[in-house]
């Protein structure tokens, strides 16, 4: 089995991390670059299919030389073999659709894998598009919304449970042939219910460890003629979409009121249960008070 | 046969007998699996501290394992002395040559450090096989087919049969009660040790204890500054850090209502112990095990089928007055159930291997150290009340202490005769009778004063690490009357009376005029011990692999 995971590096939008200018525009200079959080279970479900199947796990991603610490941490989490970096001039300021061009061309040249995932939306650009229109070009059955995954080499099919609609409640099994596309959703969870697979993981973790440290050996950076796309559909000239502006969006306003109250504040603190007590309109809400407060 | 996983022979436990049973598999070219609840070997472990390696063992834990004590163990322990306790009256013997009596060396260790080197090495070797160790998995149960054991069932994974399966899986082992051949059932059976992990420098520890780098001290103390219960304490020098703890007989803390960590605090605030803490206590980690008297619950015949147990699971931990052994025992079973597995098979015998098993325990020595025939004859009459009533009555008159005093000169050498300790009844006799006597007729007073200000129990358990399976406790109280359960608030070792952070609490349930005394559960704070399994009435297992408590120390 070969594997391509597509993961994208996008500003590190935790508190404390992220840093934003006077007029709410993201300072990228100022906030650190991480691997897409969503790309994660991407990763994931191309491990399992690794560990249950074997066979070579590659990362690609599209970018500036400064993704390659995104691939490295994306290595250390897929236990990946090679990463592929997809990085020239022409290419900046795409959007999604001169990514896919440029992603699907960059897997073309790796060949013809068995599997590709994406992960499900890029938290910066939050349009999920990108995996499928990549595969628009690539054309092979595509499966979103994947939350459980299994492969049958000999009839060379995918199986996969996915959310219909993306709702957790609305669960589907399909099942399509190889090679297959698939995007993961954030609820994907990873099963190994075997010694065996166990086992292979911690092999596979310990023989990253240290290919992890020296990933530039493993990685490769491609540009434009390496991959054999035309400049005019990549980058800002191969991008339809124009984003005219970008406006913050102003706070809702609390629809209720709140009161702090310092726990520490025995009075204050009688009266939230008082207030508690008139909102129930029986005395259970201060038994169950006095119960809990030991 | 169903469709299961299969290994050749699977270990349950990454402990010391454990990885003695997988290293001897290795050896043997037999594919094993090991599987370990912890997040990483020893995160589920405690020990008093000491190894030993006897000179009459088959099988010691260095043999199997090269470079052991460089890279696992603390300290060298060198001397070995007891100290007979009245108020502030000390009398101290030294026990240097009852501890050197059949060892070829004797380790302080911590079992974080330990075990999990101990899991590299094990995982390295048993991966050779085609097999390998896995940690984070709870092995929760037997496999049955047509009433046969075939394997194991787990939280984590599907079931996996074995040929052979080493239960090594402790002193709560789920495998030997599954299996019916322990219980839970006797609080006599079983002592509860609690344990403090204190920070010391080395240079610190060399002065205090008067020791050179290669050299350790440990220091056993009984007499009258535990409330009467029957038990005792003990301080041993780690490389950078110490291990203070109290070990007692269940039945008599259940009896006593004493609280355990105020047992292990009276031991830490005594004067004596002033000398070597200093005022500078900073406790580091708190603890608690169980451990199995193996007078009175080491297995004879420790199989079942393909099921063979090893070390705490089988009930063997020696503890005899003075002499602490059970890590030490543990590593030559695990190797000798290994090896008597791999000989059944050679024959073609492969279902022999418990009988053999057992066989090998009886022929090397181990059930003689582990079952004194002397105590089995003795016990009859000496664990009689009436008899320990007239012998304490003897003991603390006139007559008794003159008699002490006439022995003056050859106490000490009489404490360190090994068959003696193997002799000693489990009554208050030997563990507060005489000691106290001994301290008040020939003991000198402590000039020292304590400044330790040991933590709280909220404390302790506040500086523990929890990872808590929210929502599935592991424990379930099945009758929550004070009678049934009321014993587990003082017992349990990370709860009081009076106290509302601990895992069982006292309530008064007041229902239409009537008032009921019950227990209330919350496993949060468990430390896994086993306790209220034996005095409380509980569903007992352990956690899901990762979850619970996980020692650092150990």
């Amino acid at each position: 089995m070969h594997m391509v995971v597509l993961t994208k590096g996008v500003p590190d939008f935790r508190e404390g991390q992220v840093s934003f200018d006077e007029d709410g525009h993201l300072e990228r200079g100022k906030t650190p670059t991480v691997m897409n959080p969503n790309d994660r279970f991407a990763l994931e479900a191309a491990l399992q299919t690794r560990v249950r199947h074997g066979g070579r796990v590659s990362v690609m991603s599209m970018g500036p030389p400064g993704y390659k610490e995104v691939l490295q941490e994306a290595m250390e989490t897929v236990y990946a073999d090679d990463l592929h970096l997809v990085s020239d001039r022409e290419m900046a300021a795409a959007d999604t659709w001169a990514t896919a061009i440029t992603l699907s061309a960059g897997i073309e040249t790796l060949g013809e894998p068995d599997v590709v995932f994406a992960g499900f939306k890029t938290a910066d650009g939050e349009t999920g598009h990108t995996g499928p229109q990549t595969n628009w070009c690539l054309d092979m059955p595509l499966v979103t919304h994947v939350i459980s995954l299994d492969i049958d080499e000999e009839a060379g099919t995918l199986r996969a449970k996915r959310l219909v609609e993306g709702d957790i409640e609305e669960i589907e099994t399909v099942e399509t042939e190889l090679p297959a596309f698939v995007v993961a959703d954030p609820e994907f969870e990873p099963s190994y219910r075997t010694a065996g697979e166990r086992l292979t993981l911690k092999d596979l973790r310990e023989e990253t460890r240290a290919r992890a440290q020296n990933y530039e050996e493993h990685l490769t950076v491609r540009d434009h003629a390496d991959i054999n796309v035309d400049p005019d559909y990549i980058g800002l000239d191969g991008s339809p979409t124009i984003v005219s502006s970008v406006d913050p969006i102003p706070k809702a306003p609390a629809e209720r009121e709140a009161t702090m109250v310092d726990p520490d504040d025995t009075g204050a603190m009688q009266d939230v249960l008082t207030a508690m007590q008139s909102a129930v309109g029986d005395g259970d809400a201060g038994d169950a008070a006095a119960a809990g407060g030991d | 046969m169903s469709d299961y996983e299969h290994y050749e022979a699977l270990v349950v436990g990454a402990g010391p007998g454990g990885a003695a049973a997988a290293a001897t598999f290795a050896n043997y070219g037999i594919e094993t699996l090991v599987l370990e609840r912890g997040v990483e070997a020893g995160s589920k472990n405690v020990s008093g501290g000491l190894i030993y390696a006897e000179e009459s063992a088959p099988y010691t834990i260095d043999d199997l394992f090269p470079g052991f004590r460089e890279a696992a163990a603390e300290r060298p322990i060198t001397k070995y002395r007891i100290h007979n306790i009245a108020g502030d009256k000390v009398e101290s013997f030294d026990l240097t040559d009852l501890h050197e009596h059949d060892t070829e060396w004797s380790d302080s260790v911590l079992r974080r450090k330990m075990d999990s080197w101990l899991e590299d090495r094990v995982h390295e070797r048993t991966r050779e096989t085609g097999g390998g160790l896995l940690t984070g998995v709870h092995v929760n149960g037997l496999l049955r087919e047509e009433g046969r054991i075939v394997g194991v069932t787990l939280d984590e994974l599907d079931p996996i049969t074995a040929d052979i399966i080493v239960a090594a899986d402790g002193v709560n082992s789920e495998l030997a009660r599954d299996a019916g051949l322990m219980d839970w059932d006797e609080p006599d059976e079983w002592f509860q040790g609690v344990k403090a992990v204190v920070d010391m420098p080395e240079d610190t520890i060399a002065d205090r204890f008067d020791v050179a780098e290669d050299e350790g001290a440990a220091h056993l103390f009984s007499g009258d500054l535990f409330e009467g219960v029957r038990g005792g304490g003990f301080l041993y020098t780690n490389r950078d850090t110490l291990s203070l703890g109290t070990v007692f007989h269940l039945d008599s803390l259940v009896a006593e209502q004493a609280e355990p960590h105020e047992l292990l605090d009276g031991l830490l605030t005594h004067p004596l112990l002033a000398q070597w803490l200093g005022d500078d206590y900073t406790e580091l980690e708190y603890s608690a095990k169980l451990v199995p008297d193996s007078k009175k619950v080491a297995l004879r015949e420790p199989h079942f089928g393909r099921l063979l147990l090893v070390g705490d699971a089988a009930g063997q931990m020696q503890a005899q007055g003075p002499i602490i052994k059970g890590m030490n025992h543990a590593v030559t079973a695990g190797a000798l159930a290994a090896e008597s597995y791999a000989q059944a098979k050679s024959r073609n015998e492969p279902e022999k291997a418990g009988t053999r098993y057992a066989r090998k325990l009886r022929n090397e020595g181990v059930m003689k150290k582990l079952r004194p025939r002397g105590y089995e004859l003795l016990r009859g009459v000496a664990e009689d009340d009436g008899v320990t009533n007239v012998v304490d009555t003897v003991l603390t008159s006139a007559v008794g202490r003159a008699g002490v005093r006439a022995l003056s000169g050859r106490l000490e050498r009489l404490y360190n005769v090994p068959t003696l300790s193997a002799l000693m009844p489990d009554t208050r006799t030997p563990y507060v009778t005489l000691p106290t006597v001994i301290a008040e007729e020939l003991g000198t007073r402590v000039r020292d004063e304590s400044s330790v200000t040991p933590p709280d129990l909220e404390a302790r358990i506040g500086g523990l690490t929890y990872d808590t399976d929210i929502g599935s406790p592991h424990i379930t109280l099945r009758d929550e009357s004070y009678e049934a359960s009321g014993a587990a608030v003082a017992a349990c070792p990370v709860s009081a009376v009076d106290f509302g952070g601990g895992c069982y609490r006292e309530e008064v349930v007041r229902t239409n005029g009537s008032e009921e005394r019950v227990v209330s559960l919350d496993t949060q704070p468990c430390v896994e011990c086993g306790t209220c399994a034996v005095v409380a009435d509980t569903d007992w297992s352990h956690p899901r692999g990762d979850k619970g408590v996980e020692f650092k120390w150990g």
